[in-house]
C-alpha cells in the first residue's frame, strides 16, 4: 500500500529540510524565497508499513497562483498535473515563528479536502524566542492535527510519519472539497480569520529576535549595506584565487606525477600517447580547478541559507531596475556565476513573462564557474603575479576585471531588451525578508559535497569522452614518414584549424586556438584541456614545461587578451542552450541568444586584439 | 513618481492624526492600514492594478495590519523594508501606493 503525500508551505518554512529529514535524499535547502523549483520526490516507510511518496511542492503564499512555480503546487495539490491523482494527503508545513501568512493557506487549503497535518517546523526557535502555542486548541480549530517539528534535528519526524499514516488510512474516505481563487474580499477575510486565530492561540513571544532586525540596519543600510554586499563579492573572488592555490598546486603536481610514472613504465607508443597526453592530462587539466568551484559554491550556499539573498535582491533592486531586470533577477544572476543552468532555472520564480525572458537571455553573461580554467590559464600566461596597492593580486584583479565586463555587458543588454524590444515597467517588487539563520554546517557541507559530485561527473560523462576525442582528432591521420611539421599539422584537428582560422585571424586567434573553440562547445572548460591536448601533441618536447609557460611562449600577448575577451561572451555551452529551449519552449530563443553572443565574443574579441596589437602587444 | 519628502509638511498639519500612501512613508514612520485600492502599478500594461492589489493582500498588506518603515534603499529611497505585523517584506514604492496608512502619534 502506497499514499502520496504532498509537502506545501510558505518559502523559508524549512518545508525542503523536513523533506530531507523524512527522505534522506541528497537536496538544496536554502533561506531564499523561491529556491525549490524542481518536482522533487523521495520514499519512506512508515513505522506502520505504509510505503509514502513524498512530493516536494514549491513554496507560495496562495493556491492563487502568479509564477510557473506556483503553479505547480497548484496543480498537485489540486491533482490536475498530468497523469497524477491529487495527493491522499497534504503535509502543510510552517515556520513556527512566522505563523500568519500560513495560517491563511491553510484555509485555503482546507477548501482541497484532502485530509491535512501541520508541521510546525524550527520549533526550538520558537521556543527559545518563548512563543507560546496553544497547539492542541489550534489543531482542535483549524481541524487538523498538529506536530512539531525541528527539521534540522531530525526532532518530530516520527510523530509526524505516524500522522500521516493514520491520515493515509482514512484518506479514501475524505469528502471531495472544491478550491476557486479568492477574490479581494475573501483574502480580507481569511486574514481577518488568521488574525483571530493568532490572538486566540499563540501568546507573543517573550524574547522577540531583535538580531534580524539590528543586523539589517548595518546590512540593509543604503550606503554601508551596498558597500558590503560590493565588498562580499569582492572577496569572494580573490578567496576563490588565494584559498584555492595551495590544493591546485597539489592536484597540477600530482597529475604530472602521474604521466611521469606512466611515461616510466609503458613503452613508447600510440598507447603510450593517450594514456598521458589524452586521458591523464585531460582529466588533470580540468579537475585542477575543483577547489575554486568548491570555494565559490562555499559563499553563495552559507550565503542562501544565513538569509542574506533576499535582502541582497533589495539592494539590487533599484540598481538592477536601472537596466530593466527585476529584483528578483538577482538569485538567477548570482547563481549564474556557479553555472548558468541552475541560473536560468531559477529564473522561474520571476512571475512575469517578459521579465523572466530577460533573465534568461542575459544570465548565461555571467561568469560562470566553467569559465574559471580558461580566465585562469590565460591570466597565469599572460598578466604577471605581483601586488598592486601593495594588498591586491594583479591576477586577481584583472579576474574581478573579467567578473565585472560580464556583469555590465549582461545590465546593457538587459537594458537593450527592455528599452528597444519590450518598453514597459517591470513586475512588482513583493519579497519576504526572512529572519536571519546560522547556516546548518551539516546542510552546507550536504550541498557542496553535491556540488563537487556534479562536477566531477560531469567531468567524467562528457569532458572525458571529449578529451579522447580531441586526441584522436589531433593524433590522426599521423604525419608522414620524413615530415618536417609538428604531426597535429597533418592531423583531421590541424587540418579543421586550419580551415576555420581565416575567419578568426581577425580577432588573433592562431589554429590551436581555433580547434580548442570546437570541443569547448560541449562546456566551456573542455578548451584548456583541447589547448593541453593541442600543444602536449605538437610539442613532444614541452613535457617539462606548465601549460601555461608554453602558452606564454607560444601566443601573443594581444592573443592572449583577445582570447579573454572572447570568452567573456563566449556561447559555447551545448547544456545552457538545451535548458534554455527547455525553459523557453521553443528553439527561437536559444538560437537568438547564440547569434548575439556569438556577435558579442567576436567583437569584442576584435576591438581587444586590434587595439593591444596596436599599442605594440 | 512621487517625492516622499513632499508630503511630510502635509502630514504635519494634521499634527497628531495623519494618512499617508505607504509609498510615501520615510523610515521610522509607522501605522495601522485603514484601506487597501486597486491601483495601477506606473506606467504598466502587463499588471492591472486589480492583480497587484490581491498580490498585496495575500502578503499581508491588509486593513488593520502593522506597517513601520525600517529601511530604504539608496537610489531615490526605494524600495522600502517594511515591517508587516510579525514579518519583514521588501517591497517598491510605487506598488505601495495603494496601501494608505493611519499614522502613529508620534512620540514626545
Amino acid at each position: 500500500m502506497t499514499a502520496r503525500v504532498a509537502l506545501v508551505g510558505n518559502p523559508n518554512s524549512g518545508k525542503t529540510a523536513l523533506f530531507n529529514a523524512l527522505t534522506g535524499s541528497r537536496q538544496k535547502v536554502a533561506n531564499y524565497a523561491g529556491v525549490t523549483v524542481e518536482r522533487k520526490e523521495g520514499t519512506i516507510v512508515t513505522p506502520g508499513g505504509r510505503t509514502l511518496a513524498v512530493l516536494d511542492l514549491p513554496g507560495t503564499y496562495s493556491l492563487r497562483a502568479r509564477s510557473p512555480d506556483e503553479e505547480v503546487t497548484r496543480d498537485a495539490v489540486l491533482g490536475r498535473l498530468a497523469g497524477e491523482d491529487s495527493p491522499d494527503v497534504l503535509v502543510c508545513v510552517a515556520d513556527a515563528t512566522n505563523l500568519r501568512l500560513v495560517l491563511r493557506l491553510i484555509l485555503e487549503l482546507k477548501a482541497v479536502g484532502r485530509p491535512m497535518v501541520l508541521a510546525l517546523n524550527m520549533y526550538d526557535i520558537a521556543q527559545r524566542q518563548g512563543l507560546r502555542i496553544d497547539v492542541d486548541g489550534l489543531a482542535g480549530e483549524l481541524g487538523c492535527p498538529i506536530v512539531t517539528t525541528v527539521a534540522t534535528r531530525r526532532r518530530g519526524i516520527d510523530e509526524l510519519l505516524s500522522k500521516v499514516d493514520e491520515l493515509a488510512a482514512r484518506s479514501r474516505f475524505a469528502p471531495a472539497g472544491g478550491w476557486t481563487p479568492p477574490d479581494a474580499a475573501q483574502v480580507r477575510l481569511a486574514h481577518r480569520e488568521a488574525q483571530r486565530l493568532l490572538k486566540t492561540y499563540v501568546k507573543p513571544p517573550e524574547r522577540p529576535d531583535t538580531l534580524t532586525g539590528r543586523v539589517d540596519a548595518v546590512l540593509l543600510h543604503p550606503v554601508l549595506g551596498l558597500a558590503i554586499l560590493f565588498a562580499l563579492l569582492f572577496t569572494m573572488f580573490q578567496a576563490v584565487f588565494t584559498w584555492a592555490g595551495p590544493a591546485q598546486d597539489l592536484i597540477e603536481a600530482s597529475f604530472t606525477a602521474l604521466g611521469e610514472l606512466a611515461r616510466a613504465a609503458l613503452p613508447a607508443g600510440l598507447f603510450r600517447s593517450f594514456l598521458i597526453d589524452g586521458a591523464i592530462s585531460g582529466v588533470g587539466s580540468v579537475l585542477v580547478f575543483l577547489p575554486q568551484i568548491l570555494v565559490l559554491f562555499l559563499f553563495i550556499l552559507l550565503l542562501e541559507d544565513f538569509g542574506y539573498m533576499a535582502r541582497a535582491a533589495f539592494l539590487m533592486d533599484r540598481i538592477m531596475g536601472g537596466a530593466g531586470l527585476h529584483g528578483r533577477a538577482f538569485i538567477p544572476l548570482l547563481s549564474s556565476f556557479a553555472c548558468a543552468i541552475p541560473g536560468i532555472m531559477s529564473a522561474r520564480v520571476i512571475d512575469n513573462k517578459r521579465d523572466r525572458l530577460t533573465t534568461i537571455l542575459v544570465a548565461p553573461l555571467m561568469t560562470c564557474s566553467a569559465r574559471i580554467p580558461v580566465y585562469a590559464l590565460i591570466i597565469s600566461a599572460f598578466i604577471p603575479e605581483r601586488a598592486v596597492w601593495g594588498m591586491f593580486n594583479l591576477q586577481g584583479l584583472v579576474m574581478f576585471g573579467l567578473y565585472a565586463a560580464g556583469i555590465l555587458s549582461a545590465l546593457a543588454v538587459s537594458l537593450v531588451i527592455r528599452k528597444v524590444f519590450w518598453r514597459g515597467a517591470v513586475d512588482p517588487f513583493l519579497m519576504e525578508l526572512p529572519a536571519y539563520k546560522i547556516p546548518d554546517p551539516a546542510n552546507v557541507a550536504r550541498n557542496l559535497l553535491q556540488r563537487v559530485m556534479i562536477f566531477v561527473t560531469r567531468a567524467g560523462r562528457i569532458i572525458f569522452p571529449l578529451m579522447i576525442a580531441v586526441w584522436l582528432l589531433c593524433t590522426f591521420p599521423g604525419p608522414p614518414p620524413g615530415a618536417a611539421g609538428p604531426a597535429i599539422d597533418y592531423s583531421f584537428a590541424g587540418m579543421l584549424g586550419h580551415a576555420l582560422q581565416p575567419l578568426l585571424a581577425p580577432i588573433g586567434f592562431n589554429w590551436q586556438m581555433t580547434v580548442a573553440l570546437i570541443p569547448g562547445f560541449a562546456a566551456r572548460e573542455v578548451a584548456v584541456a583541447a589547448l593541453g591536448t593541442v600543444y602536449a601533441v605538437a610539442d613532444p618536447g614541452a613535457d617539462g614545461a606548465t601549460l601555461a609557460s608554453l602558452l606564454s611562449r607560444q601566443w601573443s600577448f594581444a592573443a592572449g587578451l583577445a582570447f579573454l575577451a572572447w570568452y567573456i561572451f563566449a556561447p559555447q555551452c551545448a547544456s545552457t542552450i538545451a535548458v534554455v529551449r527547455r525553459e523557453t519552449n521553443s528553439w527561437r530563443w536559444p538560437i537568438v541568444m547564440l547569434a548575439y553572443m556569438t556577435a558579442l565574443a567576436y567583437l569584442a574579441a576584435f576591438i581587444v586584439y586590434q587595439t593591444a596589437h596596436a599599442l605594440g602587444g | 513618481m512621487n517625492d516622499p519628502s513632499a508630503s511630510t509638511s502635509a502630514e504635519a498639519d494634521f499634527g497628531a492624526v495623519a494618512v499617508l500612501p505607504l509609498g510615501e512613508m520615510r523610515v521610522g514612520q509607522a501605522g495601522v492600514i485603514v484601506e487597501v485600492t486597486a491601483q495601477a502599478p506606473g506606467g504598466d500594461q502587463n499588471l492591472s492594478a486589480e492583480e497587484l492589489h490581491q498580490r498585496l493582500l495575500e502578503f499581508g498588506f491588509v486593513e488593520g495590519a502593522h506597517v513601520a518603515v525600517l529601511h530604504e534603499g539608496a537610489i531615490r529611497r526605494d524600495p522600502i523594508a517594511v515591517k508587516l505585523d510579525d514579518m519583514r517584506v521588501g517591497v517598491r514604492r510605487r506598488d505601495a501606493r495603494g496601501v494608505t496608512v493611519l499614522l502613529d502619534k508620534p512620540r514626545p
